[in-house]
């Protein structure tokens, strides 16, 4: 009865995990882009709601699943250019504003579906396996690594590139100067709003990419699809210390571990209301592990602070 | 950009219009951003072939319309206000709760524990007790990240989220299993708890009970313990500045404690007047943890921040949208809409109002001839 | 932030409402009073009644129209609970036993269906539905306030000793039971998945039942069970159907909305699927061998009868295969094996002849 200790059992258990974790990942990424700007984001979970109607629906309505992910952008995007416009030119309160946007996203994502798609029909999502050809001859190494759908790549393909984006970039450079100090930045000549903008902008995109990755990778559409999801990523975030390495980790440690219990339970290792319990598994590594490691790194200064000349 | 449109209006209204709205100032913009919203609003009602003015009719008088509407608006502000007190205690000191669910839910299970213990106590002894309960659960749930905060460094955002998804499991899990209504079909609540529980219902006719009275008490020993109190000093300098409270021999990591304890301490009582003031007085977890806690835990971010993190404004602005909550019932039943709409409007709301608040301080501003500053404390 | 400057903001907060209010207050005579009840339109019924005081009679007169109130967990088109609930009150409608028809769909907050349920008691409608389990403690509640208001409660089989609550319930374990003895029968691997939300109520009456189904079919299935401890979490019920097929699994089923994401996956992998609550073949007519389907109208014309007739309650109704209220429809589309379809309906047979018991 008990297999779990099989070597394609478990390779099949962290793959699993790897996928669980791409959403997270996507819109942690985003929304650490943002925080190194100065500007937390709570409504990461309604951006991603959004997305992944968009994209659900473009893709239901054309057939087409790479119009549905470029839809998903698109409007990640635009949610993006409405969040810019409420905190950094009206200068709203971030944590307040944040929550209206997921009270909005979800609200409003429930009722799209219920009046344009009314009961949950699935679509042919974006099912491509780049790698798919390598996954056969490299054995079950092989199977973990190539075996996943290409948003999955473009998800972990996103940490280095963040990672350039913020520490080897002149935009990079900006965007950390004002989340730190924007009146330093200021005096610079660098155009705090401006790079706040974009900072939210590229956040808000890959929340809708996250969102749009979920409804594409699972083929459907439902209220409240994404269950949470956002409120994690944000979480992830500290939990990576603002730093893609860091957030990648924190999304696989998260991703693995529920993938895990899903398979003990298969395997009938743990099963009824203990299951319960077991659920609780990847919120408390979480936070067992940050505490073992221990790391004090502190927030970007300005964080949720609007940027004033004389304040 | 703000500045031209500034000294536009002032050159074309002209400074005795100015003097002359001046007590209106305040008003306008956020008015104006109300407006605007119900505006939005009203064409998502429209495009589900309802009447937004009968829609809004039905909200307005859901929410304010009467003894009754006005009661079951309280009833919907009572965990806004316990949870925004407990909101301004925490972000005072610096810290930021996002553990309001979890800190609920903790405080409702040890208080529906107490009350199963100990179903016979007379009620005078018994509530008391109970909502005592809830605020220790609460307290706990929020002193752990608290303490890890102060203590292991971990960022009180990062833990009170992962707080919130491990107090959901726990609930559900002691309802699959030992506080199960024991019964031929297994729903996730415990039984109708012990009757001396129940909060009273407050004479006057409607459904008010004594768990607005609870949210009143705590708001203002909020108020006092944030602004009249040593301890609220200190809470209150950590907040502004950390590092020279340190320096000031003041123990920082003691007062985050205290605070992030004190915070769900409220939410705890939230918990509690949750489960008893309930109409069906049981804790249910059928549902998952929202329904049961009517994400008071996230709404009363809202409304604390909304009432200037000020425990006795918060009781205003959460009644506020305690009647938005409210109203939103009777619109979805009268107009016959999804719920969806009335979450997706209550964003809508939200997001318009936050947005309008520095704009009306501008144009406030522009009003009173900038003779008075804000100040920017 | 000031907290004058906020104060302020309530007072335009609130003169907006009012002025919005003033400005569609013609169209009622009404004082501003608490009850906008009477003008409630019903989008479900072709022709809206006219609008009615709200009776005050123990029972309806014969030709006054017949009012149902509807108060449920989830969305109308879930193509699950409250569809079928849905669904079973319009046929009602349609064959003109309720004249009227008010949903308040979504209400997940159980504090929020209680006041829908007591705001449609006292708008007068006659029957009043809380269709979902957890609405029981509050109805408990509301119903004795609302004496000449008939309630129905489900599923549940409890009716509190009221006079006005009955109570409804399906045996979601029987159809589990031929699911199972027909998944036995399909499997090649020998060995079956089930994603489930939470162990509790008709998702484990159904799991259950399909898990003694498919062992007393064939002892050597074995039968693994997830419940992944969400209703909502679709994304987390797709990795769950996963890790079933990992572990050899050729045939899946699950119970609750979050299904959807389970059959996705088995979809792309080819693995047949048994569904319930719905006809869930129009999520893959490829895979879906067969689903268990509830027709609450089967319960539901009983109790608008009896209501009409003037008894409010005091009676459970528990809905089986013998009674229509149970229905197991398999996917025309696929080619099911003859001797498989007979077994069924053997099974079926047994079970209400009670020679097959499902264990529950």
């Amino acid at each position: 009865m008990n297999d779990f200790f099989t070597v394609s059992i478990i390779i099949a258990t962290l793959a699993s995990g790897i996928r669980l974790a791409v959403p997270f990942l996507l819109a942690a990424l985003g929304e650490a882009v943002g925080q190194r700007a100065g500007v937390l984001n709570l409504g990461v979970e309604g951006v991603m709601l959004i997305g992944a109607f968009a994209a659900y629906y473009t893709a239901l309505e054309t057939g087409s699943a790479s119009f549905g992910l470029l839809m998903g952008l698109v409007v990640g995007a635009a949610m993006g250019l409405i969040y810019a416009f409420i905190t950094v030119v009206m200068h709203a309160e971030q944590g307040i504003s944040g929550i209206g946007i997921y009270l909005f996203g979800l609200g409003f994502t429930d009722l799209l579906f219920q009046k344009q798609v009314g009961t949950p029909r699935p679509i042919s999502g974006l099912q491509t396996k780049p790698f798919d050809w390598l996954a056969n001859d490299t054995g079950r190494a092989g199977e973990l690594l190539f075996s996943h759908t290409v948003l999955t790549y473009v998800a972990f393909l996103l940490v280095p590139v963040v990672y350039w984006l913020i520490t080897r970039t002149t935009f990079g450079l900006n965007v950390r100067a004002v989340g730190e100090n924007p009146q330093a930045a200021d005096t610079l000549g660098v155009s705090v709003n401006g790079i706040r903008t974009a900072a939210i902008i590229i956040g808000n995109t890959m929340a809708g990419l996250a969102g749009a990755a979920l409804a594409l990778e699972i083929g459907i559409f439902q209220q409240n699809l994404t269950a949470g999801r956002g409120f994690i990523a944000i979480a992830l975030v500290y939990f990576g210390a603002w730093r893609p390495v860091g957030v990648m980790t924190g999304s696989l440690l998260f991703g693995i571990v529920s993938a895990t219990v899903l398979q003990l339970q298969v395997q009938d290792v743990i099963s009824g209301s203990v299951s319960s319990i077991a659920n609780m598994a990847p919120a408390v590594l979480t936070v067992i592990v940050l505490v073992v490691v221990s790391r004090r790194i502190g927030q970007p200064a300005a964080l949720t602070r609007p940027f004033t000349r004389d304040g | 950009m703000l500045k031209m449109t500034d000294n536009q209006q002032r050159s074309s209204v002209g400074s005795d219009t100015g003097r002359l709205l001046r007590p209106f100032a305040g008003l306008v913009v956020p008015a104006a951003a109300v407006i605007a919203a119900l505006a939005v609003g009203a064409i998502l009602l429209g495009v589900f072939g309802a009447n937004p003015l009968t829609g809004y009719r039905a909200l307005f008088t859901g929410a304010f319309g009467g003894p009754d509407e006005l009661a079951a608006t309280a009833l919907k502000s009572i965990p806004l206000m316990l949870v925004g007190v407990g909101i301004c205690i925490a972000f005072r000191t610096g810290v930021i709760n996002i553990g309001g669910e979890g800190q609920i839910i903790m405080g409702a299970i040890l208080a529906t524990l107490v009350a199963l213990a100990i179903p016979d106590v007379p009620r005078p002894i018994l509530v008391p007790l109970v909502m005592i309960a809830g605020g220790v659960g609460g307290g706990i749930w929020g002193a752990i990240p608290g303490a890890l905060k102060a203590y292991s460094g971990v960022n009180e955002i990062l833990s009170t989220i992962m707080m919130n998804i491990i107090a959901g499991f726990f609930m559900s899990f002691l309802l699959e299993d030992w506080l199960i209504e024991p019964g031929a079909i297994r729903i996730q609540q415990t039984k109708r708890l012990s009757y001396n529980a129940d909060l009273p219902i407050l004479p006057g006719g409607t459904r008010l009970h004594l768990g607005i009275v609870v949210a009143l008490i705590v708001a203002i020993l909020g108020y006092l313990l944030l602004f009249r109190s040593g301890l609220g000093l200190r809470l209150r300098a950590v907040g502004h500045n950390p590092h020279a409270s340190r320096s000031a021999g003041m123990k920082v990591e003691l007062s985050i404690t205290q605070a992030l304890a004190f915070s769900g301490a409220c939410a705890g009582i939230a918990g509690a007047v949750l489960v008893f003031g309930s109409e069906s007085h049981r804790l249910i977890g059928e549902g998952g943890p929202l329904a049961f806690t009517q994400s008071a835990g996230f709404n009363g971010i809202v409304t604390a921040l909304f009432g200037g993190l000020h425990p006795l404004f918060t009781v205003l602005s959460s009644y506020l949208f305690g009647g938005m909550l409210a109203g939103g019932i009777s619109l979805q039943r009268v107009v016959q809409v999804p719920q969806a709409l009335v979450i997706a409007l209550n964003g809508v709301v939200v997001v318009f109002v936050v947005g309008s608040l520095k704009l009306r301080a501008r144009v406030q501003r522009w009003a009173e001839g900038d003779i008075q500053m804000e100040d920017r404390a | 932030m000031k907290p004058r400057l906020v104060f302020r903001l309530f007072l335009a907060l609130l003169a907006v409402f009012s002025l919005a209010v003033a400005g569609c207050g013609n169209d009622d005579d009404a004082p501003s009073g608490p009850a906008p009840a009477t003008e409630a339109p019903a989008p479900a019924t072709e022709a809206p009644a006219p609008t009615e005081a709200p009776t005050e009679a123990p029972a309806p007169e014969p030709e006054e129209p017949f009012r149902v109130a509807v108060v449920a967990p989830s969305a109308s088109n879930d193509l699950a609970f409250t569809q079928s609930m849905y669904d079973a009150v319009n046929s009602l409608v349609a064959s003109g036993q309720i004249a009227e028809f008010a949903i308040t769909d979504g209400t997940f907050i159980v504090e929020d269906a209680a006041a829908a349920i007591r705001g449609y008691a006292d708008e007068g409608y006659h029957l009043v539905i809380a269709h979902g389990s957890q609405y029981g403690g509050p109805l408990e509640e509301i119903a004795p306030d609302f004496p000449d208001v008939s309630f129905a409660w489900g599923t549940a089989v409890d009716t509190f000793g009221l006079p006005n609550v009955y109570s409804y319930s399906v045996r979601s374990d029987l159809g589990g039971y031929v699911n199972g003895v027909v998944a036995a029968q399909l499997t090649e691997s020998n060995v079956i998945g089930v994603v489930g939300p939470i162990e509790v109520g008709d998702a484990k009456l159904y799991v259950d039942g399909f898990a003694a189904g498919a062992t007393a079919q064939n002892p050597d299935v074995e039968v693994n069970i997830v419940y992944t401890g969400s209703f909502a979490d679709v994304a987390l019920a797709a990795e769950a159907a996963q890790s079933h097929i990992s572990a050899g699994a050729d045939v899946l089923t699950g119970s609750a909305q979050m299904v959807v994401g389970a059959t996705g996956v088995a979809q792309e992998n080819g693995v047949l699927w048994f569904g319930t609550q719905a006809n869930q073949t129009a999520l893959g007519e490829d895979i879906v061998v067969a689903s268990q389907v509830y027709r609450w109208e089967v319960v539901l014309s009983k109790v608008v009868d009896q209501v009409k007739a003037g008894t409010l309650g005091g009676e459970t109704f528990i809905m089986t295969f013998e009674d229509g209220g149970l229905d197991i429809q398999f996917n025309d589309v696929m080619d099911i094996p003859a001797d498989v379809l007979a077994s069924a309906q053997a099974t079926i047979d047994g079970l209400s002849d009670g020679s097959i018991s499902t264990g529950q």
